[in-house]
């Protein structure tokens, strides 16, 4: 009883730690690899004692500024509304990663304890229901701040994340189909099967399209470059112009926070979770846990060597996924706003409908 | 195995929903008692990047806005539709699919008018 109370707020805890480090640490190699790229230094500036960590200091000096900046509130604007935006904006990022499995279920004293908060037969309609609600911040924020450029953001801002998030629920259906499940936990599970006896049934593998769909749908979603227009800090400012101190601070790390669950949520579908490919427990392959490869070698391994190194290469998978969101970050302009429509509604929801049906054909000509 | 009241997954996500949420008005929190506050006319007012604002900022939008809410209300409703259809499609068969496809065509008809209505063109 109180054992499980325990497990379930270590559970919590570590994910919310997790989040934030990642978030915080994204803050840094945003400059620090956007320098890199412009050939620039980037923040090296702060020190403890000398001491900068790569500039990972100036992170830490940011956060505090913020803290201990005013937090004002527009007496013209709608003073609840605006007050709340700011929670919407990152409460939702945080509530998703529950239905992500970080690690294989862990075999304590008799005792099952899978890693994953909440364990949902309908854990991705979840993730889409959570992700729906980062809207409501923007809108809100936009319309509560009395401020013309402050409604603009939202505006903007509203119609790009509903439109791509059609997007992202049409291109999640392919996997969806192939594996029959909507549980991340089981899709994981499905993931560690092999095609033709060599090659890891990986989302992206089965799925390549929906992958190619998906990844610019989410980063639409986190409203960052090239989809930035809500912000577009050159032309109109965005919705968040009204905003100071940490609750601004809000709007900016629920976008980190954002990418890292994005990373995560790429790698549970796409990626094979906390898979590693050719690695099988004991209990998936006949007792005898450790690498079996396709080319009949068998390199034995104790279970909890398995269990580590699972979590680990899920760690690693989301790690990859975040850079490479840093990467499209800081290579591509931002899109013009008619092309930003044109893009989703009139490219990516043909290509979204046609991958569902030419996989159902698939599947049926496949299991015929 | 025995069972405990934190098998629930509902017990477990109101402990979820209360821990983001500590969070989240700790952070609020934060801002509020530990920032400065002073306030004066000037800054009372928008910042419209120097000019005074004259009207209220909630003015009549474009009305694309409003179209492209409406065309995602049908497709949102679309992909509520597609989800268990995808889940169970190994067990519906052909016919299942068939169906799927001439839902899906009737859908796509319609996003067809919508673009030669010239609703995602802003220009």
């Amino acid at each position: 009883m109180w054992i499980d109370l325990v497990i379930l707020l270590a559970k919590i805890a570590v994910v919310f730690a997790g989040i934030m480090t990642g978030a915080f640490v994204l803050t840094w190699a945003e400059r620090k690899q956007s320098a890199l790229m412009a050939d620039r230094i980037g923040a090296n500036r702060c020190a403890i004692l000398g001491i900068k960590l790569w500039g990972l200091i100036n992170s830490l000096a940011d956060a505090l500024k913020l803290i201990f900046k005013e937090d004002f509130l527009p007496p013209k604007g709608l003073r609840v509304l605006h007050a709340i935006a700011p929670i919407f904006a990152m409460f939702p990022v945080f509530v998703t990663f529950a239905v992500l499995p970080f690690g294989p279920p862990l075999q304590i004293a008799g005792k099952e304890i899978p890693l994953q908060i909440l364990t949902l037969d309908i854990g991705l309609l979840y993730i889409l229901a959570f992700g729906g609600m980062a809207v409501y911040g923007v809108m809100l924020a936009g319309w509560a701040s009395n401020n013309k450029y402050s409604l603009l953001g939202g505006m903007r801002g509203s119609a790009q994340m509903i439109s791509y998030e059609i997007i992202i629920g049409l291109s999640l259906i392919g996997p969806v189909m192939v594996f029959g499940t909507l549980d991340p936990g089981r899709m994981v599970v499905a993931q560690n099967d092999l095609l033709w006896g060599w090659l890891p049934k990986w989302g992206i593998i089965v799925q390549p399209l929906a992958f190619l769909l998906f990844l610019p749908a989410a980063m639409a979603e986190t409203k960052r470059a090239p989809f930035d227009l809500p912000e577009g800090e050159s032309e109109i400012i965005g919705f968040s112009l009204e905003y100071s101190g940490m609750r601004w601070g809000m709007f900016f790390l629920g976008e980190f926070a954002e990418i890292v669950v994005l990373g995560a949520v790429m790698a549970t579908v796409f990626f094979g979770g906390y898979q590693v490919p050719y690695l099988f427990s004991g209990a998936e392959a006949a007792s005898l846990p450790g690498f079996h490869f396709p080319w009949g070698g068998y390199l034995p391994l104790g279970e909890w060597w398995i269990v580590a190194l699972r979590v680990l290469s899920f760690g690693f998978k989301v790690l990859c996924l975040m850079w490479l969101q840093m990467q499209i970050r800081w290579t591509f302009p931002r899109f013009r706003y008619d092309q930003l429509m044109r893009v989703s509604w009139r490219e990516m929801m043909p290509l979204a409908l046609a991958n569902i049906a030419v996989t159902g054909i698939v599947i049926m000509l496949v299991s015929r | 195995m025995d069972s405990s009241v934190f098998d629930n997954n509902l017990i477990r996500f109101l402990f979820l929903f209360g821990a983001a949420g500590g969070l989240v008005a700790f952070f609020v929190a934060l801002s509020a008692w530990l920032g400065p506050k002073s306030m004066n006319e000037t800054k009372a007012e928008p910042f419209e990047t120097g000019m005074i604002p004259k009207t209220d900022a909630r003015r009549p939008f474009p009305i694309k806005y409003y179209l492209v809410a409406i065309v995602f209300i049908v497709f949102d409703v679309e992909v509520a539709f597609l989800y268990p259809w995808a889940v169970e499609f190994r067990n519906l068969g052909a016919a299942g699919f068939i169906s799927m496809m001439i839902f899906l065509v009737i859908l796509l008809v319609g996003l067809f008018y919508a673009v030669r209505k010239r609703v995602f063109e802003w220009k």
